[in-house]
């Protein structure tokens, strides 16, 4: 897993590993300054020779400047490698997102990816840049001054070496301890988030019913228990800086009074002394900082898992080599169709399916929820794959075709339709990048969207917010037939694309279609019988198979489900359905 | 939060009194934890002394006995023990202070935050709808998350590391100056050149941050929308240009992001290294010093001394990184105070419900439930008391109605309902349809003329008992995480399983709750997620039907169900409008068609009521809303 994300590095593999030397250089300056400090005492001030402390001091100096240059290039490829990183991250998940097919889009939930192309890569970012600065600049600086401890004095320095151990032993254990509490706290966290969130949206139904004393006591609780989780996760974590003091606290105390001992015995000179206090420090912070690395990674690993699992997802839907990129006409047929959205479903969705459609026809197609209606059309652009048999578009398998020259050709609008921010031409030029205005307009007037558009005081210019919120469902669903017809396709699928559409207007689309692009096989799955009665054939679904095909006159004689619903909806509890546009 | 852009960070956050704001929160900690943080500030004080006391025995180490030491040939070692005995006690003082001081810290936070959490909800509960109209969803959440967060940090980690930081200087500063005063300008001499240098670069990264942020923002924009419309981008095949947008993007926060990242990585080795640049100046210049005695400095002097410079350095930079932490965490109590300040909604009303039975005649009130409910309403001129049945009679009286003062929505409603009568609006979303039936419970109040329940205006009633006894119905029907039982209970808390059970079959939902997994014990999580639109639906009737109100405000759903689920859903509905005053936002043609009087509305007025026969008659706007319907096609 972790191969497969490195492989992003790319381009910044050459920043990836001047960091880590950077920081090494770093480092070993760092550690050589209390070396030299040790001569100067000696040699200089107890030796009474200032020429040695100027001498000794220029190259101190000198450790510094070349220490800060190092730090300095360090921090500039750390944040180079890291943020060029992230960058590669984003766009390898990006690029791979596209080639999803429907069924892969369906497996992670549009915010699940969104978060893994965000705060997942973020998280991830940051770890890089732990790692490459820390991860060799922690171990490096305990060692370097471990080793120049031993250099001074061997005796004296497993003192450090036995508290390094030590230490080390506490803090993993603590932060083992600790992790595993806040493990536990987080979920806890985001339930009260949640309660939180629900009171908010549903505060008229809490208003209402004059709720509000309980659903504060039911907040009181949650918040109490964060509290208790919480309390309970940080007293393990706040051993650590008492900890890590006591431990420092020793090693001055044990090296003080051995030390003084070693002195007297002309084994240690004063100077060596004081560099060994010093290096107290250095080793024991550098513990620390690699204790805080490791939380970081670990932290880090959730996020990791899910990027890998995105740029890991392979796309089930290809294009054949050798495809055709022409479709012959708008004919689609259905032989002995099985589908089922996940393999191991025992129950198919769709049982069994045959259908033979003519170019230019329209077919209605009306059923319950859950009837497989959206199932039985997304096969036809090849946004599923069947599990059984076959659909044929202009006479051939929908597999032969080139996906892109297939839905260039089958333009369907969905039920859950999407505009993006940007001028309604813009949004319009989705079906055509070269469409020019006057074909613009066109397809609007087709759709019965120039009636409102031209009421905009920008008229087709009009931007339009994230998700369309800005023009009401109705309006929507009409920009994006419009949006449809530009594509000029041999098929086109309206999936309940009317619903908040008076039936009027409703009407008049349907009207538009059949004269102004009679060549086009027009599918339209409707709730209302008064949108598909006047089709030329309607398909009635039921459970997956089909119940009943026939003229509107047809189904009534001779079809039980459709004629019930027909006489539901205009035999007295129809939809009273406003002009819900205006 | 879906839907919603982060709030660009590191923006440096403009807070208008940060002084006031400030006092304001500590006065909120110190309301509950006054005991607490005095031990805090005290244990802080001790540890930072003893620290200070050990580094200065390197001095006595070094000067009192192991240079006296090298000078005799029997060295006693007696003392050095002894002194050493009595650092390792300061220590254990200074150890055992810090682990108290973090441990009480804990309770304070998480208490603090605890405090602030309840208070906040508390509140929010009791803030008008208006504010909830106003406010974004996203925005209320955040303060709850974000602001709450950058709080815990403020009070957990910048404030006692102020404090720390600020002892430490002084006291660390007072030991320099006793140890020598010309290292002491020195080493001040050096503090100002670092934290010039690191001034510097932290700017030039806030900037960088600035820019960054938004860069993120526009970016994570572009995810959110193309993920959300990633299946038409499929569609319409229009995967390249994405990418080609989503570089450029990309790119853009790159360049921004890896500016913002070396200034901020440098902002390190600046401040380590040039204290380092500091410790080998004073310690060429304690050195000559030390040699030739000035100013009283022996090498054990020079010694502490070089210690104090780095832990002199330390708190220094520190406080100057917590700046923009405590900026940013006071503006998130800008915010989270900005809440608690908020107006909660007044009550003035007085006349209450109180359960009720009679006697020879005349209503008294009762302590028993006996179905039977009245309205007590005490006179303030004479004190007397009246007791009134309640029996779901609705009069609105030339009412109007705007959101501001000045943008009236609704003009002039006059309308009457005989309890047990059936009301219905008809007309164009944006007709005021669902604004009228929010005024009869109060969620918002009216500018101008009255609405009168059962004769008493209901300016005068509690808003609790009034909201009581109604019953409501919603279009989008919220639930609650829980299980099925408790949501359907949330109507009437003290309700038995019977009446659960009863009412879930009057709501049609008896049938589907013995279907699910659990039956009554199905837990709901994420707003009834695991039902259908339909059976929310059935649930949402089942707990207005548990409530027993006698005056019904239902909002037809419109959305697509299928037609046999609708069916289920309209017949509990019928049921559950049996006998009560009903007002009903109607879109189906049979609700219409058995109203007892159908109002239309249209911007806000009701331009023509009657029943569906005499609307007909009239072949105006209902006529034509009805016709259009029919013929349809």
């Amino acid at each position: 897993m972790l191969r497969r994300i490195l492989r992003e590095v790319k381009e910044y593999k050459a920043a990836s590993i001047a960091t880590p030397l950077y920081m090494l250089l770093e480092v070993m300056m760092e550690t050589l300054i209390p070396f030299l400090m040790a001569s100067i005492i000696d040699q200089g001030v107890n030796a009474g020779d200032i020429a040695h402390i100027y001498k000794v001091g220029g190259l101190m100096l000198l450790a510094a400047a070349v220490g800060l240059l190092g730090g300095l290039l360090g921090g500039r490829y750390g944040a180079k490698a890291s943020t060029g990183f992230a960058k590669n991250l984003r766009e390898a998940m990006f690029d791979h997102i596209q080639t999803f097919s429907f069924a892969n889009i369906d497996k992670f939930s549009t915010a699940g990816l969104v978060t893994r192309l965000t705060t997942d890569v973020t998280n991830l970012q940051n770890a890089y840049q732990m790692v490459l600065r820390m991860m060799m600049r922690s171990p490096a600086s305990m060692l370097c001054a471990l080793i120049m401890a031993f250099r001074i004095s061997a005796k004296l320095s497993t003192i450090y070496l036995a508290a390094v151990i030590v230490l080390a032993v506490c803090l993993f254990f603590i932060i083992r301890h600790a992790t595993r509490y806040f493990r536990q706290a987080f979920p806890k966290y985001d339930e009260l988030n949640a309660s939180v969130q629900e009171n908010v949206s549903a505060i008229r139904v809490v208003k209402a019913y004059v709720r509000e004393e309980q659903e504060t006591d039911k907040f009181h609780k949650a918040s109490q228990n964060i509290y208790k989780i919480f309390t309970k996760a940080e007293t393990n974590v706040i051993v650590n800086a008492p900890l890590m003091q006591f431990t420092v606290y020793t090693c001055i105390i044990l090296i003080s009074w051995f030390g003084a001992k070693l002195i007297v015995s002309n084994e240690l000179t004063t100077g060596e002394l004081m560099s060994l206090l010093a290096y107290c420090m250095n080793i024991l912070m550098s513990l620390m900082m690699l204790s805080m690395v490791f939380v970081m990674i670990s932290m880090s690993t959730a996020s990791m898992e899910r990027i890998y699992e995105v740029l890991e997802e392979t796309s089930d839907l290809t294009s054949p080599e050798n495809a055709l990129t022409e479709v012959a006409d708008g004919s689609i047929s259905f032989r002995h169709v099985d589908f089922s959205y996940h393999k191991t479903s025992e129950k198919p969705v769709l049982k069994d399916v045959n259908l033979e459609i003519a170019p230019g026809e329209t077919i209605g197609i009306i059923g319950g929820t859950g009837s497989a209606k959206t199932s039985l059309v997304n096969l036809i652009s090849r946004l599923y794959d069947v599990t059984e048999g076959e659909v044929l578009v202009g006479g051939r398998n929908v597999k032969e075709y080139d996906m892109e020259a297939l839905r260039n050709q089958v333009a369907v609008v969905l039920q859950n339709n999407v505009l993006f921010s940007g001028t309604i031409y813009e949004n319009l030029r989705w079906g055509d990048q070269n469409a020019t205005d006057e074909e613009c307009r066109r397809v609007c007037r087709l759709a019965c969207a120039d009636e409102f558009i031209e009421k905009f005081p920008e008229g087709y210019n009009t931007r339009i917010e994230q998700g369309g919120n800005n023009v009401s469902g109705g309006q929507k669903q009409r920009l994006c037939i419009a949006r449809a017809l530009l594509k000029k396709p041999k098929i086109l699928i309206l999936d309940d694309s009317t619903s908040a559409v008076d039936t009027a207007t409703d009407a008049r689309i349907r009207k538009a279609l059949r004269e102004e692009i009679p060549g086009t096989t027009k599918l339209i799955i409707a709730q209302r019988v008064s949108s598909v009665q006047d089709a030329d054939r309607i398909i009635v679904m039921e459970d997956g198979t089909v119940n009943g095909l026939g003229t509107h006159e047809e189904l009534l004689a001779s079809n039980e489900i459709y004629r019930e619903v027909f006489e539901s909806q205009t035999g007295g509890s129809g939809d009273f359905d406003e002009n819900r546009d205006q | 939060m879906p839907g919603m852009r982060p709030i660009p960070r590191g923006q440096k956050p403009q807070v208008k009194n940060p002084g006031k704001l400030f006092a304001r929160l500590m006065k909120y900690v110190l309301h509950y934890y006054k005991f607490s943080c005095l031990f805090v500030v005290i244990f802080i004080f001790v540890g930072v002394l003893a620290n200070v006391q050990g580094t200065l025995f390197t001095r006595d180490l070094i000067d009192e006995y192991i240079t006296p030491f090298l000078l005799t040939d029997h060295p006693n070692f007696a003392p050095l023990a002894r002194a050493i005995g009595r650092v390792a006690v300061f220590y254990a003082i200074g150890v055992l202070s810090n682990y108290a001081y973090n441990r009480i810290m804990i309770n304070v936070t998480q208490g603090v935050l605890r405090n602030l959490r309840n208070a906040l909800f508390e509140h929010m509960e009791k803030l008008p709808i208006k504010y909830f109209d106003t406010h974004s969803h996203g925005n209320i959440m955040s303060i709850y998350t974000n602001d709450i967060d950058t709080l815990r940090q403020l009070i957990s980690q910048s404030i006692p590391q102020i404090i720390n930081s600020a002892v430490t200087v002084v006291s660390v500063f007072v030991s320099m100056v006793v140890l020598s005063i010309p290292l002491t300008v020195l080493t001040l001499l050096m503090v100002c050149v670092v934290l010039f240098c690191s001034r510097f670069a932290a700017s030039r990264s806030g900037r960088y941050f600035l820019e960054q942020q938004v860069n993120l923002g526009n970016l994570n924009g572009f995810i959110e929308e193309m993920m959300k419309g990633q299946k038409v981008v499929k569609v319409f095949c229009h995967e390249e240009e994405n990418q080609k947008r989503f570089r450029e993007l990309n790119d853009r926060l790159y360049v921004s992001a890896d500016r913002a990242n070396t200034f901020a990585n440098i902002l390190g080795p600046i401040n380590a290294q040039l204290g380092n640049v500091s410790y080998v100046i004073c310690a060429i210049a304690g050195g000559v010093l030390a040699l030739n005695h000035i100013g009283g400095l022996t090498l054990g002097g020079l010694a502490s001394f070089l210690t104090f410079n780095k832990s002199f350095n330390m708190p220094i930079n520190q406080v100057s990184q917590q700046l923009n932490a405590i900026v940013m965490a006071l503006a998130g109590t800008e915010r989270v105070f900005g809440l608690m300040d908020e107006p909660v909604e007044v009550d003035q009303g007085y006349v209450t419900l109180v359960n009720a039975r009679e006697e020879n005649g005349e209503l008294v009130e009762t302590e028993e439930h006996t179905g039977r409910w009245a309205w007590k309403h005490t006179h303030q001129a004479d004190g007397s008391v009246e007791y009134k049945e309640l029996k779901g009679n609705v009069v609105f009286d030339g009412v109007d109605f705007g959101y501001n003062d000045d943008h009236m929505v609704l003009h002039d409603i006059r309308l009457y309902a005989e309890p047990g009568q059936k009301i219905a609006f008809v007309g164009s979303t944006g007709a005021g349809k669902t604004t009228i039936t929010n005024l009869i419970n109060r969620f918002y109040d009216i500018q101008d003329g009255k609405i009168r329940y059962d004769g008493i205006n209901i300016n005068k009633m509690k808003k609790a008992d009034l909201r009581r006894s109604l019953g409501i119905v919603l279009q989008d029907t919220h639930l609650f995480t829980g299980t099925v039982k408790e949501n359907i209970r949330f109507g009437k808390l003290d309700a038995t399983d019977q009446e659960v059970e009863a009412a879930a079959r009057l709501a049609n939902a008896d049938g589907f709750i013995r279907r699910l997994p659990q039956g009554y014990d199905t837990l709901l999580t994420g707003d009834g997620a695991n039902l259908s639109q339909g059976q929310r639906q059935l649930l949402a009737i089942a707990r207005a039907a548990i409530a027993n109100p006698p005056v019904l405000i239902l909002d037809e759903a419109t959305s697509s169900i299928d037609t046999r689920t609708e069916r289920i859903v309209q017949e509990g509905m019928d049921r559950l409008m049996k006998g009560r005053t009903t007002f009903v936002i109607a879109h189906r043609l049979s609700t219409v068609k058995n109203s007892d009087c159908i109002m239309v509305l249209e911007q806000g007025r009701i331009i023509e009521r009657g029943t569906h026969d005499q609307l007909i008659a009239q072949k105006g706007k209902y006529y034509q809303l009805y016709t259009g319907n029919a013929i349809g096609a």
